[in-house]
């Protein structure tokens, strides 16, 4: 692989992208921005809408509105396509009677690479001595590293991988992991999918959360550990929630209590005391990374109090 | 362009469907072209001399015979066309094609392109098929099988075009029924069923014939010049047939209207 200085990579767009299928909103107004030379992990439950995302970045899916663009523009506008983006999605993607060699021989001759990148690639991901057998007989992990074989075909600066460690056993997934990251070293884009943030927690430098079509959260994973969640109520809410809101938290109901975010509790006590409101409860909670993955997305799923409940019992837990 | 025409013919001569069903024309035109060559090189005295059976004179045969490439084989080409958009769709292949030529006419232009030149050689196997064996056959019953003449290769010349044409019409077809079961049951049903009784209800009339000589197979018997469909028929009923140019013509159209119909339709839609 060549070398690249880090600096000159390429930049993914995401800019008010919506898509309905039929009466069924997949992505709602969904914009975000991946960044060159790290690893962004973009993270929502299974039915989210990732792969509808990345499949209208890659030109497979149609927008209803709102563009995606990898280096400012679309993936049906690059003279090179796999040698700029290179893409894993599902491990399914295979003619079963093909062989390994030959399928990626097929698409190496349509984007006029040599192939004897074929070897190096089958090589890269370890499948070079069962390259000659037919994929109908490959596990989920080889038809993983299959699938990212065919993203490195180009030799691309920017990596789209849909759930790659889905099926891998604990050693591939290391093996995943470290790939990964000496790839975004290299100065590459790498934008990794998953519905399970501990497989990617180690691996990822920034997060998208994603939860029924919208983003959640954008941030880096320190900024979501070090989040707190202050439990507060009162017998005013409407008053306390403004209170609380002017004083720049972010404020959920919930069934039993009002969730605050971005404040501390002592901050909130002065504000609901400032705003003479008088408090029937005030607690810190300090959530672990996977609970506030599970609030954002669970808040979210369904904006009812279930969701919501069901991830503040995992936080008092 | 030549990257997808490549990769195309990749895709073709990489999985087994592409032997499987060449041996199957050959197997399926020799047997029919020995049969035929069999039965009316060896019985051939005894139908000239009982006035009620079908008249074949010894030179009608050899064109007959050869031409049961696109006679009764023409099914193999066109599900090798059907096949070869439809596995795309059954496997999801679709997905790495489109991200390596995210121009999806291109794709399917060397799709045709690909599956025309398929389609060509499938018709030189028959011929190899119905010439060889059939050919061998009345050779051996007495009857000279014309190897010489001009006509046949002329003859042989149009097998080829037909059995292309009709590749071209099965990725029209595949396009438009993605369902890989449908799209095989569609044509089959169509080629062994529907219009054999279409082509034999038409010749009732005169002008039902003027339409039923529009038909697809009736269309590749007068591009081919000969069949065992048309020969069995003269003198009985009111077959009428089209020029063999025409017959190209209504071939290679039926082939890019489907065509056309299944970019707009199925190659356009979202690939999830």
């Amino acid at each position: 692989m060549r070398t690249r200085t880090i600096g000159s990579g390429t930049t993914l767009q995401f800019t008010n992208l919506s898509k309905s299928f039929g009466t069924v909103r997949a992505v709602s107004d969904l914009s975000f921005t991946v960044e060159p030379g790290r690893v962004t992990g973009f993270l929502g439950p299974n039915g989210a809408g990732k792969t509808t995302t990345l499949r209208m970045l890659l030109g497979l899916v149609n927008p209803t509105s709102g563009v995606a663009t990898i280096g400012g523009r679309r993936y049906s506008e690059l003279e090179k396509p796999l040698a700029t983006v290179g893409t894993a999605l599902e491990a399914s993607d295979f003619h079963p009677g093909r062989s390994a060699r030959n399928h990626l021989r097929v698409y190496a001759a349509a984007a006029g690479i040599a192939p004897a990148r074929v070897d190096e690639v089958l090589g890269i991901v370890g499948l070079a001595e069962y390259a000659d057998r037919r994929v109908g007989g490959y596990s989920l992990g080889m038809r993983q590293r299959l699938g990212l074989a065919f993203a490195l075909l180009g030799d691309p600066d920017v990596l789209v991988l849909d759930e790659p460690t889905n099926g891998l056993d604990p050693e591939g997934i290391r093996w995943m992991r470290g790939f990964l990251q000496s790839l975004a070293a290299e100065g590459r884009t790498v934008l990794v999918s998953s519905h399970l943030l501990a497989e990617v927690q180690q691996t990822v430098d920034w997060v998208v959360i994603i939860s029924r079509g919208r983003s959640v959260y954008e941030g880096s994973l320190d900024g979501l550990e070090t989040g707190q969640v202050v439990r507060i109520d009162s017998s005013d809410r409407a008053a306390l929630t403004n209170a609380l809101s002017s004083a720049g938290a972010q404020v959920r109901p919930t069934d039993d209590a009002l969730l605050a975010t971005g404040i501390t509790a002592g901050e909130a006590g002065a504000a609901a005391l400032a705003a003479g409101v008088p408090l029937s409860l005030l607690i810190t909670e300090s959530v672990g990374l996977e609970e506030v993955f599970l609030q954002l997305v669970g808040s979210d799923a369904d904006g009812t109090a279930a969701g919501t409940t069901e991830g503040i019992a995992r936080v008092s837990a | 362009m030549i990257g997808a025409l490549r990769s195309e013919f990749r895709k073709l001569t990489t999985v087994r469907l592409w032997w499987v069903l060449s041996l199957t024309l050959f197997g399926y035109v020799g047997f029919t072209a020995g049969l035929l060559a069999g039965v009316f090189g060896s019985l051939g005295d005894q139908l000239a001399s009982s006035p009620n059976a079908p008249q074949l004179p010894p030179d009608a045969l050899p064109p007959l015979i050869y031409s049961t490439v696109t006679a009764v084989g023409y099914v193999i080409p066109l599900i090798l066309g059907a096949l070869s958009v439809t596995s795309e769709f059954r496997y999801q292949t679709l997905t790495p094609t489109f991200l390596a030529s995210p121009r999806r006419g291109i794709v399917l232009g060397a799709k045709v392109t690909v599956l025309a030149v398929a389609g060509a050689v499938f018709g030189i196997v028959g011929l190899v098929a119905s010439m060889g064996i059939g050919g061998s056959i009345l050779a051996v019953s007495g009857i000279d099988p014309q190897l010489g003449s001009a006509d046949t290769w002329l003859l042989a010349g149009r097998v080829v075009i037909a059995s292309a044409l009709w590749a071209v019409i099965g990725v029209g077809v595949g396009s438009l029924i993605t369902n890989q079961v449908a799209s095989i049951v569609v044509v089959l049903a169509f080629a062994q069923f529907v219009e054999p009784i279409l082509r034999l209800g038409a010749s009732i009339w005169d002008w039902t014939a003027a339409v039923g000589k529009f038909l697809p197979g009736a269309a590749s018997d007068a591009l081919v010049g000969s069949s065992i469909f048309t020969s069995l028929g003269t003198g009985t009923t009111s077959v009428q047939s089209l020029e063999w140019w025409q017959g190209g013509l209504v071939l290679l159209g039926l082939g890019v209207v489907l065509a056309l119909a299944g970019f707009l339709t199925s190659w356009r839609k979202d690939v999830t």
